[in-house]
């Protein structure tokens, strides 16, 4: 149990310092909203649902991105991670408990954005939504760890992008799938797979992630 | 405890560190000299396992819950009170009786009247302070310190050098200087590196 301790520890520390700080979600909740805006506007008056479903997808993986670009900021501060790093603890708690922040604040701007997409565009389904948390599990799982090796290099604002938006192709597919599909359930499937499948991956090589 | 033989160190075709051997007992206090760019630095990260050798061999008989490391960065949250930032690495270092020790800590370095600031507010020195109470909160059997001296004020100063005396012959001490006069009473062995 110690080291769901050790994760609870980290993920809690990470919500103090955006409470605090307030860098990363006022950020992200003013991106989502007016990329909505500015969708809301240039999709042409009589475009097809399926068409505004997409510009969610959008919306929110490139506000995720914006979130994760910040994600391991504290820590490249005043070199806390190499605190972290020397703890006994397991280093994949580090992951997770970064992953975990990151889906709350994720969650927390999502709880704006999508009734906001509701005003614009149309109400989501059941489905959409459930899409929407599925892919934020694996938008979190991968996008920190990417985050993690991205925050070690200079050029981090070139090489997340990079490294992110090709893994996060699935997640669209998946999601977008979720939202307009006539079944739903293989594409929520989908999405369940990817999130095991890169979580476990994420959570095994994150070790060698932050190890020299 | 540190045992290292022809242990070396490059970054692509630089060399961080030249073949060293080196030993030091369980117990031992050593210093380590040398110009800037000599490697003491990097000697000391090797040794706490944040860089990993390129030639030669180094063993550590320490875990990493038994090595309490002080580098050139506080390794501290800037946004996070010093109560905070110790309370995180208490949790993660399973500290028994974590809140007590985190009160001794911070009353020994003088820190207990801004215990409640965050880290950002805290002058060089101060910062500084904090950044040996992380290091010795779990009070570790290795204690690998990078010129610990630096941004200390005398009274600072004074206080490390008391907090190392007693250190001395209980802990393993690998101690990075400028000023090797000021630890030599405690020294064990010496290092100078070229």
């Amino acid at each position: 149990m110690n080291y769901f301790a050790d994760v609870a520890a980290l993920a809690r520390k990470d919500l103090r310092l955006e409470l605090r700080a307030r860098d990363t979600l006022p950020a992200m909740l003013l991106f989502v909203l007016s990329t909505l805006v500015v969708f809301h506007f240039a999709l042409p008056t009589g475009a097809d649902e399926v068409a505004a479903q997409g510009l969610l997808w959008v919306a929110l993986v490139f506000t995720a991105l914006l979130g994760l670009a910040r994600a391991w900021a504290p820590e490249r501060e005043g070199g806390a991670l190499e605190g972290l790093v020397l703890a006994p603890s397991d280093r994949s708690a580090i992951w997770l408990g970064k992953s975990a922040a990151v889906f709350v604040f994720l969650a927390l701007i999502e709880l704006v954005a999508l009734p906001a997409f509701a005003l614009f565009f149309s109400p989501l389904q059941a489905e959409a939504v459930l899409g929407v948390l599925l892919a934020n599990i694996g938008i979190c799982a991968v996008g920190t760890l990417l985050a993690a090796m991205a925050a070690a290099s200079r050029t981090r604002e070139l090489i997340l992008p990079l490294l992110f938006l090709p893994l996060a192709i699935p997640l669209v597919v998946g999601g977008v799938g979720a939202s307009v599909s006539t079944d739903p359930g293989r594409y929520l499937m989908f999405l369940g797979l990817y999130d095991a499948v890169f979580a476990i991956l994420c959570w095994a090589s994150f070790e060698y992630v932050v190890s020299e | 405890m540190i045992h290292a033989r022809a242990v070396e160190k490059r970054y692509g075709r630089r060399r961080a560190l030249r073949p060293l051997d080196l030993r030091l007992e369980r117990g031992g206090f050593l210093v380590v000299t040398g110009a800037n760019g000599s490697g003491k630095t990097t000697l000391l990260r090797l040794v706490a396992g944040l860089a990993a050798p390129t030639g030669g061999e180094l063993d550590v008989d320490a875990g990493r819950g038994a090595l309490g490391y002080l580098g050139h960065e506080p390794l501290l949250y800037r946004d996070l009170t010093a109560l905070e930032n110790l309370d995180l690495y208490g949790r993660l270092y399973r500290v028994p009786e974590r809140r007590e020790r985190i009160g001794m800590m911070l009353e020994r370095y003088g820190l207990w009247e801004v215990r409640a600031e965050r880290v950002a507010s805290y002058s060089r020195g101060m910062t500084q302070r904090l950044a040996l109470c992380r290091a010795l909160l779990h009070e570790p059997e290795l204690l690998v310190l990078d010129e610990p001296f630096t941004a200390l004020d005398a009274e600072g100063a004074e206080l490390l050098d008391r907090q190392l005396a007693e250190l001395a012959g209980t802990a393993t001490v690998l101690l990075t200087t400028h000023e090797p006069a000021r630890v030599e009473p405690l020294a064990t062995s010496r290092l100078a590196l070229a």
